[in-house]
């Protein structure tokens, strides 16, 4: 018994390795942060809309009674490129309803990005300095938010959308909101 | 020559780093006429995490979010904000690990007490150990007949060596 008090080091060490080591090899990705704002209100804005003459996109808008997503992207953004066909296509099949919050960007250059493109917003709300961005916590573009029917921030996907992501992740969670 | 090109080119890097070492990535234009609130602005900014790079504050970092940030930093000093109430406006958006150096919370006690309490259980382990070694041993001499025995395996020994 007294012999096996020497390995006790020894577990211990494994213990380490196994808990440090498990996050690795599960691929956690440590660059990806969950939203600092789960399950609180969207932060109150109030921001023109990038369609001229729309008058202006608010927070409370996002409280539309049933789950939508709200996207932060910019044209400058190469990932934000990636997934437009995506959510055009899940909105083109009636899965999910997209408003766009377009951060840092010139407004001529998001519109000319969306002509391009197309457009799977609903409305785009025009965050020139980024300003409701910080105040979302946005650090890195495309970011997408999961609202509940009531406006409040229920998940946060940073980075581009994939069909994994959004098949596995967002449209599960929202069928969840919904009930 | 090839051998050594590696190393030619770690020590052109560390010295070309060293000599680059104090550079800020905070722009002239950024900075406050006061120069108080400037090296509050510059002090709150070194403790504060550039979300983008992750491991460099946004007073090092040159991500557009990190100038976004300082600017913030510098426009709630200039309306008067405290320093904890910056740093309260920064954790309620991006949470905690925006801090660089991570607050004393439940779920930061084994960070901030694990190394003290593995150094006074370790010290512990280790004194306990030298104490057992150090007590002396209780030893009792030799009963005049382990010295003949003794004696006899001792002389046993001797004329075997003198055999072979």
């Amino acid at each position: 018994m007294r012999r096996l008090f020497f390995l006790l080091p020894l577990l211990g060490a494994l213990f380490l390795i196994g808990w440090l080591g498990y996050p690795i090899l599960a691929g956690h990705n440590p660059q990806v942060l969950p939203s600092a704002l789960l399950d609180k209100p969207v932060p109150a804005f109030d921001l023109p809309s990038l369609e001229e003459g729309d008058g202006s996109v608010t927070s409370t808008e996002l409280a539309t009674g049933a789950p939508v997503l709200l996207n932060v992207f910019a044209s400058w953004c190469a990932p934000c490129r990636a997934e437009i066909p995506l959510m055009r296509r899940l909105v083109d099949d009636g899965a999910i309803t997209v408003y766009g919050l377009a951060y840092k960007d010139e407004p001529k250059a998001t519109r000319d990005f969306l002509k391009t493109l197309g457009n799977p917003y609903k409305r785009i709300a025009v965050d020139r300095n980024g300003r409701v961005g910080i105040d979302l916590g946005v650090y890195g573009v495309p970011e997408t938010y999961v609202i509940d029917g009531q406006g409040r921030i229920r998940y946060r996907h940073v980075g581009e959308l994939t069909r994994s992501v959004v098949e596995e992740q967002l449209i599960p969670l929202m069928r969840e909101i919904a009930g | 020559m090839r051998r050594f090109l590696p190393l030619l080119v770690l020590v052109i890097c560390l010295t070309g780093s060293g000599a680059l070492a104090p550079v800020f990535a905070v722009q002239p234009d950024e900075m406050l006429e006061d120069p108080a609130l400037e090296s509050r602005a510059r002090g709150l900014s070194a403790h504060i995490r550039c979300l983008v790079c992750q491991n460099q504050s946004i007073d090092d970092s040159n991500a557009e979010l990190a100038a976004d940030l300082r600017i913030l930093v510098r426009e709630r000093l200039v309306a008067g904000d405290s320093d904890q109430q910056i740093l309260d406006y920064l954790v309620d958006r991006y949470g905690p690990f925006v801090l660089l150096e991570p607050p004393t919370t439940e779920s930061t006690y084994l960070l901030w007490y694990g190394p003290g309490a593995l150094l006074v259980v370790g010290g512990l382990a280790l004194a306990v150990f030298a104490w057992r070694r150090r007590r002396p041993e209780v030893t009792q001499p030799l009963t005049a007949e382990e010295h003949a025995r003794v004696k006899a395996l001792l002389d046993g020994a001797a004329d075997e060596g003198k055999e072979t």
